[in-house]
């Protein structure tokens, strides 16, 4: 993967904690600066879906999260939040081993679904992210029709065997994402054609249609108009009935809004993780607090 | 300058930077017309070079597109044809056919008697004529006896005169052909017995020490079968190639020496792949000399590193998203590949593909040094037949003798232009139509 390596530079880059706040951190006197990295609040739920011990990951030489503990609870959306750099997103690929792709990424710790190991030898990649789904920053629909865009990871998973099954699955999964009755009559044009809004939630139908029960959204709303953001937010909303939703986030707005959990991210480290609610209203950590106030992010 | 620099009591500041901009003004408008007129005189320049390339070429070469032919009345005696009465096939092709052709242009100009005078008059004409003739009587023997109106292919110096490429105001001395035959071709002119028509013959015929005989049709098809072993070998193996650097690699050392190596080879001189074609297909593996496979291998290795290179940009043009997308669905590498990358970075596969393919058909360098420069008057059907190819063709005839030549390689100059602008202007398409459409 050559290319991604590129990436890798960028992304290695966005998530290397800068050397002067490391300094900083590292200062117990500073005043403020004390950084207890031992997580509070629930990091547990009754029968997660996903759950992750002391996951860290290096990219090279460079530790981009530190003995992340969190699980991830059944038919609820945890939002992700912490200023750029604290390792949100990299936690977030670890849960369907995108940072496989990148070659300088090295992930230690376990990770379960449904209590097995997701980084375990028998375990397919493959598999994984056909229960583990995700959704981008950037709306990247394939430059196909908007069927083709569905369908094809149905297609490639063999789930459905007929064509009509595909046809069904299809028209769910839009229907699922609010999209139908706005692409019903176009299925055939290319998904490219669509609004930034339209376009994330194809990605979103696209991913629901293998049916995941996890569904990763890396700020899926970042490159969306705030009427496209609400529309999504209210998919989010809905689509917890069925799945567990994983949402990293900018917009702490949004946190408040969509998700029942929330965890905080500073400089590789899970602050403090707790209901939404409790975390926005009554935070226990000083960066938690001083964070959501937004002192500093 | 110096002065203008100063402001005086009496501006204003923004008099002051009115002023001083109005002065940089000026000379930043001309420094850009100064620019703008060199490039539309570079592109002037160029063009006038493609003009003045186009116009010499079709104004030298257009002629060979036509051919003069001399009708005659020709009658088919039977005592030249079949003397001992057989007429089955084998024995009518053993007929004096020569005899026929000469006996119908002696009955048309009836006064040339004297052996020197008859010769030129013989000399009208191609010496294909027999042959034409042989093949219409084998063909139908019921001709015998009878007299018919046939078109003949005039000889290459008529066909000259015929152009006007000959003029009767040259001193007689200095030219190929005598008053008396200038007498014989204004006669047939005059009776429009002697015409020019579409010369169908460069098309469908190989390679011939006489130029009126002489056709590219062996060439072409030498380039066909060529260029059919270049696009299956380097078309698969460059773009292979180049997913497997780009998509899978690891960036290492050695990936790096490789495409330091593939960039080295885009730039080596045509001729050294033609020495090592000649050193490893022909005396190594022993392949034939001359042939079409040889020539598609050597312009495999020359044209790879072209193929790759752009196959590689086209790939790299992709935009990553579209790779997370399909990892994100659960794809695997291939399938991520096969899927998305390789349809999207088609048409700038392609385009490299037809440029590359272009370049081979227009080089002649390599293809001397493993034999397929040789005359061969046959046109090749099969890939290991000894074949010639048309820039090969077209050096060939510039570098014969007769006078004639010189139209037709100008001829098959054209051609080969017409070929590779279609295969640019299909280029062309495929990257407007197609490239980009996230």
């Amino acid at each position: 993967m050559a290319s991604d390596t590129r990436d890798v530079v960028v992304d290695a880059a966005k998530f290397a904690v800068p050397r002067a706040t490391v300094s900083a951190a590292g200062d117990q006197s500073a005043p403020g600066a004390a950084i207890d990295t031992q997580t509070i609040g629930q990091v547990t739920v009754q029968d997660p879906v996903m759950t992750a011990r002391q996951v860290s990951v290096h990219y090279g030489a460079k530790k981009a999260i530190a003995d992340v503990n969190i699980d991830i609870g059944r038919n609820s959306v945890i939002a992700f939040i912490g200023p750029s750099g604290c390792g949100k997103s990299t936690f977030l690929r670890c849960l369907n081993r995108m940072n496989d792709t990148i070659a300088a990424a090295r992930v230690s710790g376990t990770i379960t679904l449904d209590g097995k190991d997701i980084y375990d030898r028998s375990e397919d990649v493959v598999q994984l992210r056909a229960r583990v789904g995700m959704v981008f920053q950037h709306p990247n629909p394939f430059p196909k029709s908007i069927f083709e865009n569905i369908a094809y990871g149905p297609r490639i998973h063999g789930l459905a065997p007929t064509r009509a099954d595909l046809d069904e699955i299809v028209q769910t999964s839009l229907r699922k994402a609010g999209l139908w009755d706005e692409v019903k009559d176009r299925l055939d044009q290319p998904g490219t054609g669509l609004s930034g809004g339209q376009q994330q939630r194809l990605c979103i139908a696209r991913a629901i249609a293998v049916d995941p029960e996890v569904i990763l959204m890396d700020e899926p709303c970042s490159a969306l108009d705030p009427v496209a953001t609400a529309r999504v937010e209210d998919l989010i909303d809905e689509l917890r009935q069925n799945y567990a939703i994983v949402i990293v986030t900018h917009n702490m707005q949004q946190a408040a809004r969509v998700s029942q959990r929330t965890a905080y991210f500073h400089l590789g480290n899970v602050i403090e993780v707790g209901s939404t609610n409790q975390m926005f209203t009554n935070p226990r950590h000083k960066l938690t607090e001083d964070y959501i106030t937004g002192r500093f992010g | 300058m110096n002065n203008t620099n100063n402001a005086t009591p009496f501006e204003t500041r923004g008099q002051r930077t009115q002023r001083l901009v109005a002065a940089s003004l000026k000379r930043r408008y001309r420094a850009e017309l100064r620019f703008r007129t060199y490039g539309i005189v570079a592109v002037t320049l160029g063009l006038l070079f493609v003009v003045v390339l186009f116009s010499t070429i079709i104004s030298k070469g257009i002629g060979a597109f036509k051919q003069a032919y001399v009708t005659l009345d020709v009658t088919y005696s039977a005592a030249d044809i079949a003397p001992d009465g057989k007429l089955a096939p084998a024995d009518l092709a053993q007929g004096d056919y020569e005899a026929v052709v000469k006996a119908a242009l002696r009955n048309r100009f009836s006064d040339v008697t004297e052996r020197d005078e008859k010769r030129k008059l013989y000399g009208l004409l191609s010496n294909s004529a027999d042959t034409i003739l042989r093949d219409r009587v084998v063909k139908n023997p019921q001709l015998i006896g009878t007299t018919e109106r046939v078109a003949l292919l005039a000889s290459d110096r008529v066909d000259l005169v015929v152009k006007g490429r000959i003029s009767q105001n040259t001193p007689e001395a200095d030219r190929t052909v005598s008053d008396l035959e200038f007498g014989w071709i204004q006669a047939l002119l005059a009776e429009h017995r002697l015409k020019e028509q579409f010369n169908t013959g460069l098309f469908t015929h190989g390679d011939s020490r006489e130029p009126e005989q002489a056709g590219i049709l062996g060439a072409l098809v030498g380039s066909m079968l060529t260029l059919l072993v270049t696009v299956c070998l380097s078309l698969p193996i460059g773009v292979a190639a180049a997913v497997y650097l780009e998509e899978f690699a690891v960036r290492n050392r050695y990936t790096d020496f490789i495409e330091v190596n593939i960039n080295n080879l885009a730039a080596v001189p045509s001729i050294v792949f033609g020495l090592l074609g000649l050193a490893v297909f022909i005396q190594f593996f022993g392949l034939p000399r001359s042939a079409p496979i040889v020539g598609g291998l050597v312009l495999t290795l020359m044209t790879l590193p072209t193929i790759i290179i752009a196959s590689r940009a086209a790939l790299k043009a992709v935009p990553p998203a579209i790779r997370q997308a399909a990892f994100g669905m659960g794809a695997s590498p291939v399938q991520m590949v096969t899927h998305h990358v390789l349809p999207l970075a088609m048409p700038g596969i392609l385009t490299g593909a037809i440029i590359g393919m272009a370049r081979a058909l227009g080089e002649s360098a390599p293809l001397l040094m493993i034999g397929m420069v040789a005359f061969i008057a046959d046109v090749p059907r099969a890939l290991s037949d000894s074949a010639t190819v048309l820039p090969v063709q077209i050096y060939l005839w510039s570098s014969s003798s007769e006078q004639a030549f010189v139209e037709r390689t100008s001829g098959a100059i054209i051609v080969l232009l017409i070929f590779l602008l279609l295969m640019n202007a299909l280029a062309m398409i495929l990257r407007n139509r197609f490239e980009r459409r996230w």
